[in-house]
């Protein structure tokens, strides 16, 4: 069976259909995506999937990576930091690093890239790429995956110099969306329906979650999954989840995330968590490693509500993969989770730990309308945010490049 | 007016089946008061209207919406003013001949409220506005009817998109905001006036394009079911 088949079953036929027509005038050319990893990240998580999607559906589709050194990898770094807001300046010998990293790669990639119909460069890594094909036949998009909705200026108008040129721009949302002389297109981001992540998983290796982490399955459970970094407040759903307990004493939480984090202030969150964890055995602190897939997965499925009490959100996957497990969040009023958490329908949108409180109280005494919300958080995903839209909103742009920049583009 | 150059007698044409599908481009214009919102307005891409209006439909959208464009939700939820939210909700697209009559009645609206209310000049939103376009595709799906009783088979299977374009994005093609539907349906003379009219009374913002599609296909079956071949 095809992947399109595969995919067909999750997000429906028609929407399958509507992607080959769509995809028909590109049948044949040469599209190159460009990042700097294979493996790990969100980015090459949806590559993995975009690129055989695409070559199924008739084009010649590739993935190719950029290589690169320590410097290289500690100016990337920075640059991505900067782009999130964080004041960091970039010394010029690691701009420099940048800049030869790119000049050694655009040798190896040079004719690749030149004779494509369409380049698409992921990041801030591969930027200068671009300038250095020119004799570049094809339409070249720079592909923004960061939330840079307050750069750091400096190394913006760093970066605005390689990215300035290209045909087209895309950013996740229009509020990341920055002055530059080209359509800026906006791609939401989208979760892979049959990744490890975010597959169906038998009853058991849901059920395998409570023995393994010393949960009681008879008693509510609350989840957030996220990085321990402030701007996921783990310290405020701790407190929310105290505020809870004493209407629902039999509550449990589990915080998961990842241990390893850039924030220089993640430790000390961590620790945070941990001591007020300690006080309280039902609050439980999972550090799991960074390919835990299922285990988050199953952990998702587990658990009646999920939070994800952002103070600040670039879109918020971690929202989406629960709202297609049939899950009803209660989310922070932030970023993209505005866009996917509607109050009263798929979730609760709350802005303090007393807001989440509440609403953990109400869904635990409304268990109808908790499945009800559940469901259709689980329909809104579907229609909005799998895999399959974001390479119908990537061949549509594909389309419009090709037709020029009127607002209606009539094929046949 | 095109539907009364159309004389009843003039052979059915097919119906030429139709896709789009749209992607959204932001225009770096944002808002953070009604002032701001109103400025942006009167210089954006009218394109923009358009986005904010119909677009919805098929971007990222809950189905069961509050209100029938951003520009309401927003005075709603980010800047909290119900007046100006209510008014801006009930703006009918179709009561205007074109997106700058449109444009310039939310203008208008705004000034309207500007001037009612003082606190309203200087109310910052808690969440920015953001003013985007859209690009539409459409494509030939190559599919073509020649009997209105094909309708029957055809409208179940329709894509979302198709649905929007035949039903929606037809409001801003068509003269007297029509469907493709009803001024195909025309070229059969008077047989099909009341269906004609039921496909012209939808009320499209509400519900989600699949609804559309059930409402569609309950509609046609009682009106053609017994023509279907």
């Amino acid at each position: 069976m095809s992947m399109l088949d595969e995919y067909a079953k999750v997000a429906g036929r028609d929407v399958i259909e509507h992607l080959r027509q769509l995809s028909e005038p590109l049948r044949g050319m040469k599209l190159v995506h460009v990042n700097s990893t294979r493996l790990g990240g969100g980015v090459a998580e949806i590559l993995d999937k975009l690129v055989p999607l695409t070559r199924e559906l008739g084009l010649d589709a590739r993935w190719e990576t950029i290589s690169g050194e320590g410097e290289f990898f500690d100016c990337t770094k920075g640059m991505h930091n900067a782009l999130q807001g964080i004041r960091v300046d970039i010394p010029p010998h690691l701009l420099e690093a940048y800049e030869k990293t790119n000049r050694t790669n655009a040798e190896r990639l040079r004719s690749t890239l030149e004779e494509a119909d369409f380049v698409f460069i992921h990041d801030p890594q591969p930027a200068p790429l671009h300038a250095l094909c020119p004799n570049r036949r094809g339409k070249w998009v720079w592909r923004c995956h960061i939330d840079a909705s307050h750069p750091h200026r400096p190394v913006w108008r760093y970066l605005r110099n390689w990215v300035k040129d290209y045909d087209a721009s895309v950013f996740s949302l229009a509020a990341f969306a920055q002055s530059l002389p080209h359509p800026q297109y906006i791609v939401s981001p989208s979760i892979d329906p049959l990744s490890e992540k975010n597959m169906e998983l038998g009853g058991d290796e849901v059920a395998s979650v409570y023995e393994r982490f010393e949960l009681d399955p008879s008693r509510p459970l609350v989840l957030q999954v996220s990085r321990f970094d402030r701007f996921k407040d783990p310290v405020g759903v701790i407190q929310a989840y105290e505020l809870a307990k004493k209407f629902v004493p039999s509550l449990q939480l589990v915080l998961a995330g990842g241990g390893a984090t850039d924030d220089p202030e993640g430790e000390a969150v961590l620790n945070e968590v941990r001591a007020t964890a300690e006080l309280d055995p039902d609050i439980h602190v999972l550090l799991l490693p960074s390919d835990a897939h299922r285990t988050i997965n199953a952990l998702q499925r587990a658990a009646p509500i999920v939070l994800q009490k952002s103070l600040r959100e670039g879109f918020g996957l971690t929202v989406t993969e629960a709202m297609w497990k049939g899950k009803a969040v209660i989310g922070g009023d932030v970023g993209g989770i505005r866009l996917q958490v509607i109050n009263h329908h798929t979730g609760f949108l709350v802005n303090t730990p007393e807001g989440a409180a509440l609403r953990i109280r109400y869904l635990l005494h409304q268990p109808d309308k908790l499945a009800e919300m559940g469901e259709k958080a689980q329909g809104f995903v579907r229609d909005n945010f799998l895999i399959t839209r974001h390479l119908r909103e990537y061949l549509t742009l594909m389309v419009a490049l090709l037709h020029g920049a009127g607002d209606r583009i009539e094929l046949g | 007016m095109v539907k009364k150059t159309l004389a009843a007698d003039d052979p059915p044409e097919e119906f030429a089946v139709k896709d789009c599908a749209l992607v959204a481009i932001a225009t770096g214009r944002k808002a953070l008061t009604a002032k701001e919102l109103r400025d942006h307005l009167l210089a954006v891409e009218v394109g923009s209207v358009y986005h904010h209006f119909w677009g919805g439909l098929l971007h990222a959208h809950f189905e069961e919406r509050e209100f029938n464009n951003d520009f309401a939700a927003w005075v709603k939820h980010g800047l909290h003013d119900s007046i100006l939210a209510e008014r801006l909700a009930m703006l009918d697209p179709t009561d205007y001949p074109d997106l700058e009559e449109l444009r310039q009645e939310i203008v208008d609206l705004i000034d309207a409220r500007l001037d009612e209310s003082e606190s309203l000049h200087w109310t910052r939103a808690s969440q920015q506005f953001e003013l985007a376009r859209s690009q539409i595709v459409i494509f030939d799906t190559g599919n073509r009817l020649s009997q209105a009783g094909e309708l029957v088979d055809l409208i179940p299977k329709l894509s979302a998109s198709s649905i929007f374009y035949h039903l929606i994005d037809a409001r801003r093609r068509l003269p007297e905001h029509g469907n493709d539907f009803s001024l195909w349906l025309l070229r059969f003379g008077e047989e099909y006036t009341d269906l004609r009219a039921e496909l012209d009374g939808i009320d499209p913002y509400f519900g989600s394009l699949s609804e559309l599609r059930e409402q569609l296909t309950v509609m046609v079956h009682r009106h053609l079911a017994e023509s279907a071949p």
